[in-house]
């Protein structure tokens, strides 16, 4: 049993300078075989891995990372935290992970600062005005809380936004949802790695995943870059990388990986308190707890695999930021990054069965799949652990781009962050 | 106020120019030429601020771009700046400065208090507590909020604008010093396009700190004549004040230049800064070399600071740090700024070296000038909490983890220390060049470059400035080569020294009297206040990747990103790890070099230059009729023509009335035209569209439907046929730009074996829509077409003279009245408008908005895309079925046989009356059949369209709801906040004319 993580137990570790910490996650060399592999430690790896542990009694399983965990799109994004989705398919499956959301810190002992500071959808033209209502309203009879915002309204939420958007796309309105937020993105993954690791989860990193060995349309095992390891359920979670590895198991999937950029201000005292999102002119805002402007950028327009985003991305979006927020001009960029994101056709993951038996699906969340983090896991497991779709994954099959059930959230938000 | 630690015997500042300035409010003097670091210095003051987590006592490290602690907040109200590097600041009259960070000040700060907690607050303390009780983390980040942050962001909108612009050069030379000097000059001489590029307001870079010559001269001599003949170039472009800051793919450079930090008084007509955008043939790195502080106990006390920058301070500032320095070091280089400290008057009162033995070409000059060394050392401890006072030194026991033996205290009042050198390999791994760990030196340089890119000088580890000239000289000339100009003649390498800094002694933690971490804290993050006992900690943890350590405990993460402490936590995690360097990694480098401010991202485009407005030719008339603009796309549209003081609501229900009972005019100019010509310009439209257009005649025109590769209805529009092989194609306003690339992918990608042109159009023509009952006799008066319904019958268009000037006009209609769209050219635009207008005024012709547009195509059950579409409806949905030929193959055909797409349950295109004929129901409303007394509730459908219908005498509304085709006559409610239940009536959608008699009168 691990020490709980708490005021007491750092003033006690202070006495000792600090020295008697025991490690989050022990990193084991991979054993011969396993019950059941998650490829992928980015947080919805880790989060399957540990509902698996904990609700499906699977203790002989590993999580098998290329690089170091929460590396990917996990540790790239702008961690923004809403449910306030148009489908009822997609706000079944974010108010969900919304409602996991609100217990994380609690149930890890780990501090994942889930802060439900609200999140703004800025409407700019007579048709985001449409849309948005038609959001709103749908996520009124859904149970999700979700309201509209005359532009004096989104004034007063956020004094320093300039309404007239610069001129050019004044705001006419816009909605927010009150019990949205941030997180910090790096604390869920070790979070979630302690708490799997406390279970006997095996957390293996710096192994690549190189192939699968498949029998008679099952899967048998996985080889890595540390070996063979034996295993009849394979857990495909690693994001942009979903194509490659589909490849490798002999069967496509219908998403682009792009690279989608985000940056960074230097830090500075409180001045925005809410997440602001403005789809229209593409520019998404938020101040994280060390004070940085925390800034989504938009996704190339064009497939590739570097993590890093063009330069004429980053110009657009602050451009577009020194519009809505004329004070902000003279505030600097620290640091830019790109992450690849895997997106379907309909802007809507894909979780489920696979082509070959024993590989499940969870992938295609592209730009917005933070917020799901341990929604996704949780119903994955559960997926994973019976064989069969979890009733709110089942309109995620990747069937649907057969049958043409898409869920397509294009219209609701320019980017789905 | 007397600069009592000034040298008036040395420096580069202008003594004939005092320059006063305010720190925290207390006035002060400087030179022009002065940073506000070397001012502060000159007046005796090392605390400028306090520590981002600790709140400890800061002074100043550095003398450049790698500062962590003296960041300080300039001016005050719009023009503010927070975290502005005191050491880059350039200094200038009446500049109000202050610390960041410390209330009410550097000396007494309130956030101290967190020093006496420090010991709770190792790495990731936060990832450990504010847990309980549960709903109190909005509290406690509250207070982790405001502790935070560093600088005050401004809160008025910046009075500044910025510029951008572009460059093509040959050889792009990044940094001034004698390696980019050289390099510059040798290309120049080829005759190449040089860009030559430094974040400093003069040239020369590490020679501004020097005292050493080049052919027997000062070096800063060569400086001024090498500038001299590149200024004689016409093709050299040298820009100072200007950071290159990202390398991206392609040889694409950024660059910032500064145009009026550094003024008293900023030029209204003069841009703040501008964002150079260079494509370079070939790059030179020339960047040179940062130093690294040691990792000592206490190490951050206010007047410790890098011995490089100390020496900055003496021979290029002419200011003393202090009067009696000792020296820390682990090399042999640091003696070389003993030596330039101790020449100006500077009491050397002992030098603490880590080296077992104290030896080196440095070294042994420092013995030789009385210099007290004390070899194989280590820090006991450091005495002085807001200024240092003593140092204690201690012998190193054999193994360099633990100190042995007598401690003795050394009196001073500043520490000049030296880690080594990191070669500034910033933008050469940004170009995604490939690092190597040169293990002799402690330090990671360029291996291979990826793009046309080549290091020279420090940059690449070359450390002595004869090495520095030679490979610039060479790089200049390879560069040049490369991009096509002739060898040049490098001619002999001006004579100077050639020394490094070695040998040296990689301890990368200096131990103290206890511990690490256990009395005292050896920084190694300044900013962050990361400590090595951290670094250990994140490790112990199990956080062992370097990104792990890197993020755990934020190390590298601060506005410097880690200038002066990347290399050294390396060094700390691989001992801990037992691994080599190169295993344990080195984090990427990102762009940019330094913090690059947003308005010089966005350069003009602001405000009204944000986006490109398109304009019809009728604006101005528009404008003077007093309308109220819609943006669609990036178009303003009329959206109504209020007269008086007339809203929204009565303006369109008098427009929607006028037009149906007389005559109404619409700008339609702004529908996307694009001409289609080729032999197999019918075969292509077959294939675009759902519907057939093999029948379609010279004359006609034709409604059709675009589906996506999805089967969902993308885009719609009427396109005729001007003569054989030859189409005119109309698209939706918003959406012509995406069909035109939709278009040329498929032919482009799929088709290429189709001979079929594209050609937008839309900008060549202005379109009027004439509709209402007496629109024929109106246009009668104007045209020499016979517009009787015989000879131009509806569906068709006709070519002749309207207003006088030749036009091509429509008979399509989209209000589902008689109407007539009547083209010209785009510069007729405004003429035929007019002409229409007073002809027309017997008729009382009301021009309309796309407010009335949307109501009058509403009332005819016509859909827009984009609003009764929104990328999951396709043509069956809408009830379109009709329009998909099963003929042929058609873009979406395939998806469309998909069995979802079958489902009777899908939602489809209907109409709504409300059952109070006053009630308009709201746009995006949802739709249940059955009502519950409280969400959840199962939805059918929404509302897409609304309106109050003057024509119809009530509200009307369309929508799409499941099954709503087979629905007609049902009931559906739409449930709205605070309770209330609107109840309708699905209906057809065809509201208005439903046999098309006004259509085609
Ligand atoms: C810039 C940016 C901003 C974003 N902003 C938001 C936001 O504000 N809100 C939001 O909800 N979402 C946002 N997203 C999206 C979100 O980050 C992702 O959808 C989500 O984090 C995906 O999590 P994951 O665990 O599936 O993937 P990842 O965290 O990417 O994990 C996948 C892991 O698989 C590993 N892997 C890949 N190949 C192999 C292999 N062969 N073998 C072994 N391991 C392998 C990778 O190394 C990686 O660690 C953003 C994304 C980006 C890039």
């Amino acid at each position: 049993m691990k020490a709980r993580y708490s005021i007491f137990s750092l003033a006690r570790n202070a006495l000792s300078y600090h020295e008697n910490w025991q490690q989050a996650w022990h990193s084991p060399e991979p054993k011969k075989s396993y019950d059941a592999v998650i490829v992928g430690g980015g947080g919805h790896g880790l989060v399957t891995a540990y509902y698996l542990a904990k609700e499906h009694g699977m203790r002989n399983i590993a999580v098998i990372e290329r690089g170091w965990l929460g590396g990917g799109n996990t540790g790239r994004n702008t961690t923004i935290v809403r449910s306030n989705y148009m489908w009822d398919q997609s706000a079944a499956l974010y108010e969900h992970a919304l409602k996991l959301w609100e217990n994380m810190t609690r149930e890890l002992n780990f501090n994942v600062m889930f802060s439900q500071r609200s999140v703004l959808n800025l409407a700019h033209t007579q048709n985001e005005v449409r849309i948005t209502k038609r959001r709103i309203h749908s996520n009124r009879l859904n149970g999700i809380d979700s309201t509209w915002l005359d532009p004096e309204d989104v004034k007063r939420e956020v004094p320093i936004i300039d309404l007239r958007g610069g001129g050019r796309y004044p705001v006419l309105g816009g909605s927010i949802q009150r019990r949205a937020g941030t997180a910090r993105h790096d604390a869920v993954a070790w979070g979630y790695a302690r708490a799997c690791s406390e279970m006997g989860v095996d957390i293996i990193q710096q192994c690549a995943v190189e192939g699968f060995d498949i029998e008679g349309g099952q899967v048998t095992g996985v080889r890595t870059s540390k070996g063979q390891i034996k295993t009849n359920k394979v857990g495909l979670v690693v994001a942009g990388h979903c194509g490659v590895l589909a490849n490798m198991a002999g069967f496509k999937l219908p998403v682009n990986s792009r690279p989608l950029q985000a940056l960074v201000s230097e830090p500075v005292k409180p001045i925005i308190h809410n997440v602001v999102m403005a789809g229209a002119v593409h520019a998404y805002i938020s101040q994280s707890d060390k004070g940085e402007l925390v800034i989504g950028a938009g996704t190339d327009a064009y497939n590739g695999y570097s993590q890093w985003g063009s330069n004429p991305v980053t110009e657009d979006t602050l451009a577009a930021i020194c519009e809505l927020y004329p004070l902000f001009r003279r505030m600097r960029m620290l640091r830019q990054w790109g992450g690849v994101v895997d997106t379907c056709p309909d802007a809507s993951p894909i979780i489920g069965l696979s082509p070959v038996k024993g590989i499940y699906l969870n992938c295609g969340w592209g730009t917005g799949g933070f917020k799901a983090t341990p929604g996704s896991g949780h119903i994955f497991a559960d997926t994973v652990a019976n064989n069969r779709p979890h009733p709110i994954a089942a309109p995620f099959a990747l069937d649907r781009f057969r049958t043409g059930f898409l869920i397509d959230e294009h219209a609701a938000a320019g980017v789905a962050h | 106020m007397a600069q009592t630690y000034r040298l008036q015997d040395r420096g580069r500042v202008d003594l004939e120019r005092p320059i006063d300035f305010t720190f925290n409010g207390k006035r002060y003097r400087g030179y022009a030429g002065d940073t506000v670091a070397s001012a502060l210095l000159a007046n005796g003051i090392h605390l400028v601020g306090r520590s981002f987590k600790y709140h400890r006592p800061r002074g100043i490290l550095g003398a450049g771009a790698e500062e962590p602690n003296a960041l300080l907040q300039v001016e005050s109200g719009p023009r503010t700046l927070p975290n502005v590097r005191a050491t880059q600041a350039e200094l200038y009259d009446g500049m109000a400065v202050t610390s960041v960070n410390a209330w009410p000040g550097p000396d007494t700060d309130v956030g101290a208090v967190n020093q006496l907690f420090a010991k709770l607050f190792p790495a990731g303390f936060y990832y450990k507590t504010f847990m309980w009780p549960g709903k109190a983390w909005p509290y406690y980040e509250k207070v982790i909020r405001h502790a935070a942050g560093l600088g005050k962001a401004p809160t008025d909108p910046d009075p500044d604008f910025y510029d951008k612009r572009y460059a093509h050069c040959d050889v792009l030379v990044a940094g001034g010093g004698p390696a980019g000097l050289a390099a510059a000059l040798t290309a120049a001489r080829s005759g190449a396009r040089v860009v030559l590029a430094d974040e400093n307001p003069e040239f020369g870079g590490s020679l501004l700190s020097a005292r050493e010559t080049i052919d027997g001269k000062p070096a800063i001599d060569w400086v001024q004549a090498t500038l001299d003949e590149l200024r004689g170039h016409p093709e050299v472009r040298i820009l100072p004040r200007t950071i290159v800051f990202g390398y991206y793919d392609h040889n694409w450079i950024d660059l910032l230049e500064s145009r009026t930090d550094h003024l008293s008084r900023k030029p209204d007509d003069r841009p703040r800064q501008r964002m150079w955008k260079v494509r370079a043939q070939e790059v030179v790195l020339a960047t040179g070399a940062i130093e690294r502080p040691l990792v000592f106990v206490d190490n951050d006390r206010p007047g410790i600071m890098l011995a490089s920058a100390a020496r900055s301070y003496v021979n290029r500032y002419g200011v003393k740090p202090g009067n009696r320095c000792v020296l820390v070091t682990n090399n042999d280089g640091a003696y070389q700024a003993a030596l330039d400290m101790q020449d100006a008057g500077i009491e050397i009162a002992a030098a603490i070296d880590v080296r077992a033995e104290a030896t080196g070409p440095f070294t042994e000059r420092a013995k030789q000038a009385g210099i007290r060394i004390l070899p194989n050392h280590g820090v006991a401890a450091v005495d002085g909490a807001k200024r240092v006072r003593a140092i204690k030194a201690q012998p190193l026991a054999a193994d360099g983890e633990r100190l042995t033996g007598a401690s003795r205290k050394i009196a001073c009042d500043f520490v000049a220390s030296s880690g080594g050198w990191n070669p500034t390999v910033h933008l050469f791994s940004q170009s995604r060049g490939k690092l190597r760990f040169d293990a002799e030196t402690a330090a990671f340089v360029p291996d291979r470059s990826v793009q046309r890119a080549r290091s020279a000088g420090c940059c690449q580890g070359t450390w002595g400035l004869m090495g520095c000239l030679k490979d610039g000289l060479a790089a200049g000339a390879e560069a040049a080569k490369a991009a096509g100009f002739p060898d040049t003649k490098a001619g002999s390498t001006p004579k100077a020294s050639d020394d490094g800094f070695l040998p040296a002694r990689w301890l990368w933690t200096v131990p103290g009297e206890q511990p690490v971490g256990h009395k005292g804290k050896h920084f190694v993050d300044y900013q962050n206040d990361v400590t090595a006992a951290d670094l250990l900690l994140a490790i112990r943890e199990g956080y062992t990747s370097i990104e792990h350590v890197k993020r755990y405990t934020t190390t590298g993460m601060a506005t410097d990103q880690g200038k002066t402490s990347n290399v050294n936590a390396l060094g700390i995690v691989s001992q801990a790890r037992g691994l080599p360097i190169p295993e344990i990694g080195t984090t990427t480098f990102r762009p940019p070099y330094t913090p690059v401010t947003f308005g010089a991202w966005g350069g003009r485009d602001v405000g009204d230059l944000f986006d490109a407005e398109r304009h019809s030719p009728m604006h101005a008339w528009h404008v003077r009729a007093g309308a109220a603009f819609e943006n669609v796309g990036l178009w303003k549209r009329p959206w109504y023509y209020p007269i008086g003081n007339e809203s929204m609501h009565d303006a369109v229900q008098r427009e929607s009335k006028a037009t149906r009972d007389s005559v109404g005019i619409l700008d339609a100019t702004t529908l996307g035209r694009i001409d289609v010509q080729g032999p197999d310009a019918v075969e292509f439209l077959n294939r675009v569209y759902t519907n057939g257009w093999k029948t379609l005649k010279p004359g006609m025109a034709r409604y059709g439907l675009m589906l996506g590769e999805d089967g969902m209805v993308m885009d719609d529009g009427v396109t005729a046929c001007l003569r054989e092989n030859h189409y005119l194609m109309h698209t939706t306003s918003g959406g012509a730009g995406d069909v035109l690339a939709h278009l040329e992918e498929y032919l482009q990608t799929e088709w290429p074996e189709l001979r079929v042109y594209l050609t937008t159009v839309t900008e060549q023509y202005a379109t009027a829509a004439l509709a209402g009952p007496n629109a024929r006799k109106l246009l009668q008066e104007v045209t020499d077409i016979d517009l009787s319904p015989e000879a131009f019958p509806f569906m068709t268009f006709r070519e002749g003279t309207v207003a006088g000037v030749p036009a091509r006009v429509f008979r399509i209609s989209f209000s589902g009245d008689l109407s007539f769209e009547i083209n010209v050219h785009a510069d007729h635009g405004l003429h035929m408008w007019q002409t229409l207008m007073s002809v027309g005024e017997k008729y009382d012709i009301t021009p309309y908005g796309t407010e009335t547009m949307h109501v009058l195509r509403a009332e005819k059950g016509f859909i827009i895309v984009g609003q009764e579409t929104d990328g999951t409806v396709t043509p069956i949905d809408l009830g379109m079925d009709k329009l998909c030929s099963s003929k042929k193959d058609f873009i979406g055909k395939r998806s469309l046989a998909r069995p979802d797409m079958l489902d009777p349950q899908r939602k489809q295109f209907v109409g709504l009356l409300p059952d109070d004929p006053e009630e308009v129901l709201e746009e995006g409303a949802q739709l249940v059949e059955v009502l519950k007394d409280a969400p959840p509730m199962d939805m059918v459908g929404h509302v897409s369209s609304s309106y109050m219908s003057p024509n119809l005498g009530r509200s009307f509304a369309l929508a799409l709801v499941e099954g709503g085709l087979h629905k007609h006559g049902q009931k559906v409610f739409a449930p709205m906040p605070g309770g209330k239940t609107i109840a309708c009536t699905i209906t057809n959608p065809v509201f208005f004319d439903p046999e098309g008699e006004r259509l085609r009168a």
